[in-house]
């Protein structure tokens, strides 16, 4: 059995349209509330048949709340690991889920709904994961849309919850309010003017942690970091979310001065360095994977620095996903080796950019 | 102390054997202990984050312990750094407390409350029960303004 991602409003990536605040340096916004449902063992811990029931209920609660109404059920327990490793590529499903981690193998009764800009995963290390995705710096938006849906859910659903610690989660790291928030942020004028570890050791003081692309355990790639908050108890959700936004957006304002600092003192350095990023992606034979994204990231800076201008945010967004080995896979209609990823991968990205040049130069 | 074998490592195990009715204490290290075929139970965490909660938990006689709701135990908790259920919170409370302290700073929520649908279903239906008793009541008496009025919060709710 193949996915239809075609059933999905923009393939479940609308969240990079780039139509978002701040989008040529903030990717995407996300807010995850951890949630159990009441009457079984964890995840981790339960059998089969409880995980099953699980799902069940929670699909009979879906059916009820009005934001999920049109929402696409995927079962990844009866998907293959092809379609499973697309639907983690494109963000919607975390390599846990997906069953992708070789610590974690498919689990039965993993699943996940997903509808315009929302996800519930079920049958991840807690019964439920709900998610809210937008593009750009908006977490307010992606707030207002993750407590409706939690409350709507919550409602029909009972959850595990003690008056002293909250929302009970199989990890305590994510008791309390369940809630973790995370921006996805392109930093290249940081990196650029070496004043990202300063940054990143900020955010550590203020109760704030990063990571890469993919979450926890994934390796910084292309400069782009996931800023979320490191603790989820003793502070209410408004206030996470308010320390999350007074930090990121001084973050944003670093990136933007750092960015206008490198034109300013080193304008065709700089130039240099972007286009021959540029020419690369334009005229390369084969990429790897990590090639590619650095050299994306130096082409989303000079799109940002407004050097290229015929290109837009979207396409490059688009790019990050699209050009993964899965996705790759996927378009090819069969399984690639690792030198046909790179070559499929460099014929994807000339291509789109290609599709777009126009009147780049 | 060092190890009575290699004479170079600090001992860790302590073995006492009795052999030929005598006592005999051998002090080994770590290696030395493993090459006599000497198990140390001193269990490492296969999990990183367990390694880290395994220096923060504090080790009472929890040990032995076991969640009755999904038979977890503190062993279990520490090899993978999760609980097996929302029980685990309940049974295991006092050590989980100082843990979210050191964890989160803090071990009290103090975000959105949440009362699960059974409850607020049944109380919902408690409130009903208790409204239409009284209609019942003031029909009977004859107070009619009054009837009228839990009539219309009756409607309301239903």
């Amino acid at each position: 059995m193949s996915v239809d991602l075609s059933l999905l409003p923009d393939g479940g990536v609308g969240w990079l349209d780039a139509s978002g605040p701040h989008s040529d340096i903030v990717l995407s916004t996300r807010i995850r509330f951890a949630r159990n449902v009441e009457g079984y063992a964890f995840t981790g811990r339960a059998r089969d048949g409880e995980r099953l029931r699980v799902l069940a209920q929670v699909r009979e609660a879906v059916n009820a709340v009005p934001s999920l109404h049109e929402a696409v059920l995927y079962r990844l327990d009866e998907l293959p690991p092809t379609a499973r490793a697309l639907l983690h590529e494109r963000h919607l499903v975390s390599k846990e889920l997906a069953g992708l981690d070789a610590q974690h193998p498919l689990r039965s009764g993993a699943a996940v709904f997903l509808a315009d800009g929302l996800g519930v995963m079920v049958n991840e290390e807690d019964h439920l994961r709900l998610q809210s995705m937008r593009s750009g710096f908006a977490l307010q938006e992606a707030f207002a849309a993750i407590d409706k849906l939690d409350r709507d859910l919550g409602a029909r659903v009972p959850y595990s919850y003690h008056n002293e610690f909250g929302f009970l989660t199989a990890c305590p790291t994510n008791v309390g309010t369940g809630m973790r928030g995370s921006v996805l942020i392109h930093l290249p004028g940081l990196v650029l003017t070496k004043e990202i570890g300063k940054v990143l050791a900020s955010l550590q003081q203020m109760g704030l942690t990063y990571r890469g692309l993919y979450g926890e355990g994934s390796e910084v790639v292309g400069n782009f970091f996931q800023i979320s908050n490191q603790t989820t108890l003793g502070r209410s959700e408004e206030e996470l979310l308010d320390q999350l936004l007074r930090v990121v957006g001084h973050v944003v304002e670093r990136e933007a001065e750092a960015r206008r600092v490198l034109l300013r003192d080193a304008g065709y350095i700089i130039e240099d360095k972007l286009w021959r990023a540029y020419g690369t992606l334009r005229y390369a034979r084969s990429l790897t994977f990590d090639e590619a994204m650095n050299y994306l990231s130096g082409v989303r800076l000079a799109v940002g620095l407004k050097l290229i201008s015929s290109l837009s945010v979207y396409t490059l967004n688009k790019l990050l996903i699209f050009s993964q080995a899965a996705h790759l896979a996927f378009a090819e209609g069969r399984a690639l080796t690792e030198s046909e990823t790179n070559l499929a991968r460099a014929r994807y990205v000339r291509r789109a950019l290609e599709e777009e040049a126009g009147s780049v130069g | 102390m060092l190890c009575d074998s290699c004479h170079e490592r600090d001992a860790v195990v302590h073995l006492t054997t009795i052999e030929n009715n005598a006592v005999h204490q051998l002090h080994l290290c770590e290696r030395c202990a493993a090459e006599r075929g000497v198990e140390t139970t001193v269990a490492t965490p296969k999990h990183p984050l367990a390694e880290f909660l395994h220096q923060q938990v504090p080790q009472p006689n929890a040990e032995g312990m076991r969640c009755a709701f999904c038979n977890t135990t503190m062993a279990d908790f520490k090899a993978t750094g999760r609980w097996g259920c929302a029980r685990c919170y309940t049974n295991f409370e006092a050590g989980i407390r100082e843990l979210l302290r050191r964890v989160h700073g803090n071990h009290r929520h103090v975000g959105r409350t949440y009362r699960p649908p059974m409850t607020e279903t049944l109380e919902r239906a408690a409130a009903l029960g208790e409204l239409k008793e009284r209609l019942r009541r003031a029909i009977e008496s004859e107070q009619f303004e009054l009837a009228a009025d839990l009539r219309d919060r009756i409607r309301v709710m239903e």
